[in-house]
């Protein structure tokens, strides 16, 4: 028996508007482009990805099932630009089929510099995410996959039965991610990203020079059922804007997903689909999953240096924590809410300089010209929040 | 290869590009084995340099028209310098010396005191007397035409007694000579566009050098552009079919120049260079606009103005105009260690041109550690990425920038790691053979009869 446990991540930034050093308002968001983003990416993805997972749910009668992340921003803009998008998660909720994970509110880097900021910025998600869909999330996944050892020591701290991260080569060396891991000493579940079926819809499946190309539904039941006799469950981890956005519908992406359950349960009918806490109710522990140094699923590196790479985003964020101080101590709900929004780490990502040269996807994602005209935006309001923390 | 070049510029007698791209083009022909004919007008007065080993002329009647020499580091390059006034720079204004000497004066302080107390007596900041450039399109003679001609005339005589296979014309003051070589002697003609007209002119263009330009753009083979930017210029107002322009960058020696000099110079204020000719071109006026923005919010910056040229005494004016005048020092024209000397005191290196063909004035400051802000107008930006880029016009921006520099140290150090590693991509080697493949592709046009 195989489980495919998928997961999808569903994010979207504030992103800032061009904020001179000769700007002093406190409007540091690009309003117009936010919504506009919000709801192209709504229309491409988010609404025919929910439905088509409405759809999938109802046809296998319930055997299809899943989990998402939904950051607090995002749910925010979803509310202010495209509700229709939360009707359609409260469907997928009411299926019974979905599940949600926890996460950071403000899709930061807390963890790295504030464990207090941190933790309010979790608990903040959960509250949103359980006045949306009256459930208390139990599976925890930290920003962009980011994750050691002591991830796991906080979330079992803050009550969480598992935590999702990346199935990075070099801390599993020859032991296989369809396994169910333990951290360290803790009684905390981990539940690994299987990199190589996950990049294959992600990131290969409408690339016509791959050697797969074309990536039906019925090869991928294969390539899962392979798990069978080696592991308990392949761990899809993935964008949601995958579907629609990153691989456009005509690649057939919608075709691939929409068909893709049938094709597995068909190939084994003991074949299945649950959601990362069903996985680790189900599954026994093997082994631990010894991480002491800092993995994320980012790149081919699966290393922190998109977000801390350079002197710039080091800097970007110590200066943006060091104000939490301030910014908390004024009590101002508003500025909280502004120091917070950038604190998400696309900010930092936009600064990245790795790869910026040969224009590859940190570009395509990227709202600013250069890394450098990024980090003096950024840097400008900055400036302004700290004029108001003071 | 044996290539007929005519030039009008060479180090160490330069005013900017031009000169610098054809010692980096000839020397990487010369490496590459390739044979290398070089003319160029020059004084010769001016032939001092100890590098330079003159040639006894075969022939009675050239010798009295040229020099023929040879340099060391260019063993397959014979240079041929005919004696002319084909100079295109103005002496600066006298009334901006006394401004300049100020600058001068300024700098030399500054160097003097720094090294931890090991000033350098040998260093003080020369400034050439007369003849200091400044292109100044308003005050072409009408010899300069005739220069040109008779530049071409003595070409002629110099290329009959020479063996190449393909002549290589420098911008439009040897058209005449490229497209008279070419013609008399059958040999295919590839003329190199380093600056047109609209560049140096914006849209005041003196109709005669826009003809010649034209003529000599028409009449060759093939022509090379410095950038796309300047491409577009070419097929838009030369009329010239886009398939017949090929594109070849130009490049920096960074060939493991170190530059020993005093390592840390003391200075309490920030340094936000401007280095080039002082000419509508390169957007002097757009620089003291964003240098007033950047005085209101920054008041420990001091800004540089190093060059020549015709608004070099107007822009001395616009910085009293606009009240910032005790923050802009002006240096005059730099040279050699002088200009080493500049970039090692900089923040940061603005060329905010208005229409700028390549810019390998930001490829030098890359390679002194000097992060650079540039204009998007310029063929330069095309191949960097880890500069600063502004509209020339957008003076907010381009102050908005400046200030960034200023404050943030980590901006500053990420933009010297990168631009200083992506500038050793950029090779003379690279460019040379794309100019060799530029010739063996026209004399194989010429052999298959078109």
């Amino acid at each position: 028996m195989a489980s495919v446990c998928f997961y999808f991540q569903v994010h979207q930034p504030y992103r800032l508007r061009r904020y001179s050093v000769f700007d002093t308002e406190h409007n540091y968001f690009d309003d117009y482009k936010n919504s506009e983003i919000c709801r192209k990416v709504a229309t491409k993805c988010y609404l025919p990805a929910n439905q088509c997972i409405l759809d999938m749910i109802r046809v296998h009668e319930g055997r299809f099932r899943c989990s998402y992340s939904l950051t607090g921003v995002v749910l925010d803009q979803f509310a202010a630009y495209c509700p229709e998008v939360l009707d359609s998660f409260r469907r997928l909720n009411d299926t019974g089929c979905v599940e949600f994970l926890a996460e950071t509110y403000y899709h930061s880097l807390a963890f790295l510099y504030s464990r207090a900021e941190f933790e309010e910025q979790v608990r903040l998600q959960q509250q949103k995410i359980f006045e949306l869909f009256g459930k208390k999330s139990t599976v925890f996944r930290n920003t962009e996959l980011i994750y050691n050892n002591a991830v796991s020591a906080a979330a079992h701290q803050m009550g969480f039965k598992a935590v999702i991260a990346e199935g990075a080569d070099h801390i599993l060396g020859y032991r296989s991610p369809s396994f169910i891991y333990q951290a360290p000493g803790l009684p905390i579940r981990l539940l690994l990203k299987n990199y190589r079926l996950s990049d294959d819809i992600a990131f290969r499946f409408g690339n016509q020079s791959w050697s797969e190309w074309p990536l039906t539904a019925e090869k991928f039941a294969g390539w899962v059922n392979q798990v069978n006799g080696n592991g308990y469950v392949v761990n899809l981890f993935m964008d949601y804007e995958t579907f629609g956005e990153h691989q456009w519908t005509e690649t057939g992406i919608f075709d691939f997903l929409y068909h893709m359950p049938g094709a597995v349960m068909a190939i084994n009918p003991e074949n299945n689909f649950k959601t990362p806490s069903e996985v680790v109710d189900a599954y026994p522990t093997d082994g631990e999953f010894d991480c002491p140094h800092l993995i994320s699923w980012a790149d081919t590196e699966r290393d922190l240096s998109a977000w801390l790479g350079n002197a710039m985003q080091s800097n970007a964020l110590q200066e943006a924590y060091a104000l939490e101080a301030a910014v908390k101590a004024k009590k101002d709900p508003e500025l909280l809410h502004d120091w917070r929004r950038v604190l998400t780490s696309d900010h930092y990502y936009y600064m990245c300089t790795k790869y910026f040269a040969d224009g590859d996807v940190h570009k395509y994602f990227n709202p600013y010209e250069s890394p450098y005209d990024s980090y003096i935006n950024f840097m400008n309001v900055l400036d302004n929040i700290a004029s108001r923390a003071k | 290869m044996n290539v007929f070049m005519l030039g009008w510029e060479f180090p160490p007698f330069i005013s900017g590009g031009l000169g610098t791209a054809c010692y980096g083009l000839t020397k990487a022909m010369s490496e590459l084995g390739h044979h290398v004919i070089f003319v160029l007008p020059q004084p010769v007065h001016s032939v001092t340099d100890t590098h330079v080993k003159l040639k006894t002329p075969s022939s009675e009647l050239i010798s009295a028209a040229y020099r023929a020499y040879t340099l060391a580091e260019f063993e397959n390059v014979e240079f041929r310098a005919i004696p002319s006034t084909l100079m295109p720079y103005t002496s600066p204004d006298p009334r901006t010396e006394a401004v300049i000497s100020r600058g001068q004066s300024m700098l030399e302080h500054e160097v003097a005191g720094g090294a931890g107390g090991r000033p350098d007596p040998h260093a003080p900041l020369s400034i050439l007397s007369g003849g200091a450039p400044g292109f100044a399109p308003g005050q072409y003679g009408g010899d300069m035409f005739a220069e040109a001609w008779r530049f071409a005339e003595i070409a002629l005589v110099l290329a009959r007694g020479e063996d190449f296979d393909v002549v290589h014309a420098h911008d439009w003051m040897t058209y005449p000579a490229g497209m008279v070589v070419a013609k008399a002697l059958g040999k295919p003609l590839v003329v190199h566009i380093h600056s047109t007209e609209f560049d140096r002119s914006g849209e005041h263009v003196n109709q005669r050098i826009y003809d010649l330009e034209r003529e000599g753009m028409h009449a060759a083979d093939r022509v090379i552009a410095v950038s796309f930017f300047t491409k577009s210029i070419v097929t838009s107002r030369y009329g010239l079919p886009a398939d017949k322009v090929e594109v070849v960058y130009n490049a920096i020696d960074n060939n493991g120049h170190t530059y020993e000099l005093p390592p840390t110079i003391l200075k309490d204020e920030k340094i936000v260079l401007f280095l080039g000719r002082i000419t509508m071109q390169k957007g002097p006026e757009y620089f003291l606009a964003a240098a007033r923005k950047v005085l209101e919010l920054e008041k420990n910056v001091r800004f540089v103005m190093a060059g020549t040229g015709d608004m070099a005494r107007r822009m001395i004016e616009l910085a009293a105009e606009l009240g910032i005048g005790h923050k802009v020092v002006f240096t005059g024209f730099l040279r050699g260690d002088d200009v080493a000397r500049i970039y090692k005191m900089a923040d940061l290196y603005v060329m905010p041109s208005v229409s700028e063909p390549f810019g390998i004035a930001p490829l030098e400051a890359l390679s002194h550690d000097v992060p650079v802000l540039i204009s998007k107008q310029s063929g330069v930006s095309e191949v960097l990425t880890h500069v600063l880029k502004v509209d020339f016009w957008d003076i907010n921006e381009m102050a908005n920038k400046i200030v960034a520099v200023l404050r943030h140290p980590p901006l500053q150090a990420t933009l010297r790691e990168h631009g200083n590693f992506e500038i050793q991509k950029l090779t003379w080697r690279d460019s040379a053979q794309s100019c060799i493949d530029t010739y063996q592709r026209v004399i194989a046009a010429r052999k298959g009869g078109r």
